[in-house]
């Protein structure tokens, strides 16, 4: 029955071997980017990365490893544009990128990424993304009556992140800010959302998240006895926990109704816990695990004491924190451990939000190295961005080779060394962002707030709450069943390999593309490579399989493409 | 072309093929198995637990060791029961069930973290940044799945919870998530059967290309997981799913909640012959206002759903052998704070077992006056994960070797709680 199918396509098949042999070609064609992309890490010229990768190799020597060779271009850029913009390169900016000859072009592409006006909204909404995971999780203000409203805090991130404002100036403003949670209401201040919702409890989550977050220091078992692992005693929880006892988020309503409007963030005066109101020296008090109380005021975890006065008009204590904290040497080394994390895989510690002599860094002195550069750059984070995605390690394969495969591989309980690039999944947000490169599934999607909600809406599936008071979630969008699901039957998926008319497929069917290249760019667009000989095969047998069919013979290769492991997986 | 066109290629041989390309081992790729020819001797001995997680931290001593009297006992009064252990006065239902199920009430754990609590009693271990532990329900199933040839859906379902991952043993043991309601998401894709396998094939060929070039196990994992999943997407056994089904005294009985669905879809899928299932119920983690929290909301639905999950699996005969464990990260303060509430608290509360011939209607061991103590050999989550072992017929003897080539004892070594077994 085939054979006879086929005996009536001879056409086709002829046409399809010429097909095959210029996808060799044009495979045989592309050797020589491979080539230049192992010469020797270069510097670039730039102090950091310079001293990165000096520490970094040292850390293989200590080892004997060595490295993995150099990645190509193409999964080179893959990776940069993924963890810049959380998308993966559209095939003309690959292609640009690949074609350009001169020896400073992954510099220029960096620079082009992070300062370019063209590229400026999407670094601001992929960092937003980012950022609201950390400070209010993937569910922090989706559900009803919830005290924080998530455009508001993807609003005030957007804005700064738009503008590089410097990091230690944003979390001076998360710490400290006042105003109200929702746009378009008076004093409207965004940064507000990251604390509406911490402050039940006397502000046990504001405590723990924000010395977790922004200090690495995770103080939360501490509320209610000495940490048997770190040297945080009870003592130290609630002299932090002090700070934020004269914030308060309050329901504002619409004028004569009930519905609430927004909420506020105030810092009100605070009396103290005492019997006695004593504002001018305004206590708290925790209770050991044996009963006894005690009292605490406010002291940063280094021991600094401010006036304990609960009045505002003395003290706003929060605002005193803040500049404790701007001070502080671990918000310069979280801040090098996240964002080392985000773009090799792993960081210095795990988790990266645990740091202190407990839990030792992998490398301690290129953390504290990264973590006073910034804080001399004035904690510029797209300077940071530049000296860690132009670093050798960044740039190294993610093939192992026989001295590093085994003995540098997180997976298997070694510390990470960095001598190669360590593959992790797209995030869900990257995955989607991804498609929509790639594809245009959601072409003429409206403003940034409508997109937001309907990538909120497809998100919503894959998160977990834990149940319990802190908010704790996961995401079942982790390599599991559900996400396989997804990929193969999903909406999304289904938009991304439509075959109607004026969709992605049926526009690169009909046009003036020869197969060879049709093919190409699919391959291209999802793994920024072209097909292998076998790859090229199985396309033929796919439009032969589709009689003819070209349209529905790319659908099943793009499905094929995007269902695969090469795609997910950031390599 | 050549002959290995995927046109008109049958599911089998298209499966096989799947098979053989990538070397593995793994028992539910179980499509036209029968390696194992003797399936009802099979059935007749397949084991199964269901894990009762209740996410937050529940306060035992206002549910299963109840201090009525002593300063910060609390409102509740205890009970009779069909066992010899009294419970809290809130849970009626359940009081009927007590013969079937043991308490321990001399629990002493050192976690009172949620995450890490989580993770302790999940696996047994502590968290370490060098490795990642596997969870009960990745181990069970891993050692009960061969007990099962003809499973074609996964494992390990977890029911609207979070659950811990397979660790170690890869993702191929994850849990598969699921909600209450049984609808699994994105299950049809509308394609005939054999354009999806010429799709799988094309898929198969890009996947090993990538695996083949020593990238590391998530390239080989990703692998394993798809062919899991269109076994799922191909099996009827997805029906076991569909709590709605039932009849409408059935879901009744459960009680209409999340949880009641979720204990209901338990013992659905106990019957397909899934090895192990996890119904998550949170939000006890009561720092405020606990004693009507639990009155009016938590008590009524654990009682009703848990119970009539007991009685139903006895009377199907099914509780001979499936193990229940009921327990959350760790308690809750003996002493009351000033909300109204009670903190986090792991030196000395309670877990509940049942079913997979472990002795019922008892409480072993016990807590001081106050609660603050536990006056006779405490027992920790090693202990409990040893106990179901070996009612599940697994030796304790069964040792994993980690990826870094550290041998690992199922249970971490953990010893069997005696009571339960003589």
């Amino acid at each position: 029955m085939i054979l006879s199918k086929q005996i009536g396509f001879v056409g086709m098949k002829r046409q399809l071997r010429t097909f095959a042999v210029l996808g060799l070609l044009a495979q045989m064609l592309s050797i020589p980017g491979h080539i230049e992309a192992q010469t020797e890490a270069s510097d670039y010229g730039i102090q950091e990365v310079a001293e990165i990768n000096r520490l970094i190799r040292q850390g293989w020597s200590d080892y004997e490893i060595r490295p993995s060779t150099a990645a190509p271009d193409g999964e080179w850029v893959r990776r940069l544009y993924l963890d810049i913009l959380g998308r993966v390169p559209s095939v003309d900016e690959l292609r640009e990128f690949t074609k350009d000859r001169s020896p400073e072009k992954r510099k220029a592409l960096v620079t082009k990424l992070l300062y370019d006006e063209e590229y400026t909204e999407q670094y601001a909404n992929n960092w937003t993304t980012i950022w609201t995971n950390v400070l209010i999780g993937r569910s922090g203000g989706t559900e009803r009556d919830s005290l924080i409203n998530r455009p508001g805090m993807q609003k005030y991130l957007r804005d700064s992140l738009a503008r590089n404002k410097y990091y230690n100036e944003m979390v001076l403003e998360l710490v400290t800010a006042t105003g109200s949670n929702t746009p378009g209401t008076e004093n409207f201040n965004g940064a507000v959302n990251f604390m509406t919702m911490k402050l039940e409890e006397k502000a046990a989550q504001a405590t723990a998240k924000t010395s977790r977050i922004f200090l690495g220091l995770q103080v939360q078992c501490t509320q209610c006895h000495n940490h048997p692992f770190n040297e945080w005693k009870q003592q130290k929880f609630w002299e932090m926990n002090a700070f934020f006892r004269q914030t308060r988020a309050l329901r504002r309503f619409e004028t004569g109704t009930r519905n609430v409007s927004h909420v506020e963030l105030v810092n009100e005066s605070f009396q103290g816990e005492g019997l006695t109101k004593n504002p001018d020296k305004a206590d708290i008090y925790y209770e050991l695990r044996n009963g006894i109380t005690k009292v605490a005021y406010p002291v940063f975890v280094d021991g600094q004491t401010i006036n304990p006065s609960g009045y505002v008009e003395d003290v706003v204590r929060r605002n005193e924190l803040g500049k404790l904290m701007m001070e502080s040497r671990y918000l310069d080394k979280m801040l090098a451990n996240r964002m080392w994390a985000h773009f090799m895989g792993y960081g210095f510690t795990k988790p990266i939000d645990d740091m202190g002599p407990h839990n030792p860094a992998t490398h301690p002195e290129l953390l504290d190295y990264l973590g006073q550069q910034i804080r001399k750059k004035n904690f510029d984070l797209k300077q940071l961005i530049s000296w860690i995605a132009l670093s050798e390690s960044y740039a190294l394969s993610s093939r192992s080779n026989s001295s590093n495969e085994s003995l540098d591989d997180p997976l298997l309980g070694e510390t990470p060394k960095f001598s190669r690039f360590y593959m992790r999944q797209m995030r869900a947000e990257e995955l989607y962002e991804s498609l929509i490169t790639a594809t245009r599934a959601l072409e003429g999607r409206g403003s940034y707030e409508e997109q937001e909600k309907l990538k909120s809406r497809w998100l919503g599936q894959f998160v977990v709450a834990f149940g319990n008071d802190e908010g704790e979630e996961t995401t079942s969008f982790n390599g599991t069943i559900p996400q396989a699901l997804m990929l193969f039957n999903g909406d999304l998926v289904k938009k991304a390999t439509s075959s109607e008319k004026g969709s992605f497929l049926s526009d690169l069917a009909s046009s003036e593309l020869n197969n060879t290249q049709k093919i190409n760019h699919l391959f291209e667009a999802a793994f920024a490579r072209k097909p292998s000989m076998n790859e090229v095969k199985v396309a033929n047998q796919l439009l032969l399989a589709r009689k003819g069919d070209l349209t529905a013979a790319l659908q099943d290769i793009w499905w094929a493409v995007l269902n695969s492991n090469e795609f997910i997986l950031n390599h | 072309m050549s002959r290995s066109t995927p046109t008109g290629m049958s599911r089998r041989h298209f499966m096989s093929h799947l098979t053989g390309a990538s070397a593995m081992t793994m028992p539910a790729l179980a499509m036209g198995n029968t390696l194992l020819a003797n399936a009802d001797d099979l059935k007749r001995r397949r084991k199964s637990a269901i894990l009762l997680w209740m996410g937050g931290g529940p306060s035992t001593m206002d549910i299963w060791d109840l201090k009525p009297g002593a300063p910060t006992g609390g409102p509740f009064r205890p009970i009779a029961t069909s066992g010899d252990a009294q419970i809290s006065e809130h849970m009626p239902l359940m009081a009927k069930q007590m013969h079937n199920m043991a308490i321990i009430r001399s629990m002493s754990t050192r976690e009172a973290d949620h995450g890490r609590g989580r993770y302790y009693m999940h696996t047994g271990y502590v968290p370490n940044p060098n490795i990642e532990h596997p969870s009960y329900g990745a181990v069970l199933s891993h050692q009960l799945n061969h007990q099962r040839p003809e499973l074609e859906i996964p494992p390990f379902v977890t029911v609207g919870g979070g659950s811990v991952g397979p660790g170690f043993l890869g993702m191929a043991w994850a849990p598969f998530s699921v909600n209450s309601n049984g609808q699994v998401r994105n299950l049809q894709m509308g394609l005939e059967d054999q354009r999806l396998y010429q799709r799988m094939y094309a898929l198969d060929l890009i996947e090993s290309g990538f695996i083949n070039q020593r990238r590391g196990s998530a390239a080989s994992d990703h692998q394993k997981i798809l062919k899991k999943t269109l076994n799922l997407m191909t099996s009827s056994q997805m029906d076991s799913f569909k709590v709605a089904s039932e009849p409408e005294d059935v879901k009744e009985r459960y009680g209409n909640t999340n949880f009641g669905r979720g204990c209901l879809m338990a013992r659905r899928l106990v019957e397909q012959g899934v090895p192990f299932i996890e119904v998550g119920l949170g939000g006890w983690d009561n720092h405020n206002n606990i004693h009507a929290t639990l009155r009016d909301t938590k008590l009524p639905e654990l009682d009703q759903a848990m119970s009539a999950l007991t009685e139903d699996l006895e009377q199907r005969g099914l509780l001979e052998d499936t193990a229940i464990i009921w327990m959350g990260e760790f308690s809750r303060t003996p002493r009351i704070n000033g909300n109204a509430g009670r903190d986090h608290w792991a030196r000395s509360w309670s877990v509940v077992v049942g079913g997979g011939g472990m002795n019922g209607g008892i409480a072993v061991g016990e807590t001081n006056s106050d609660g603050t103590r536990v006056e006779t050999e405490p027992y920790t989550s090693q202990d409990v994960m040893a106990s179901v072992c070996k009612a599940l017929g697994i030796s304790l003897q069964t040792t994993f070797t980690s990826q870094n080539g550290r041998p690992m004892k199922i249970a971490n070594s953990g010893k069997v709680i005696k009571e339960l077994f003589s």
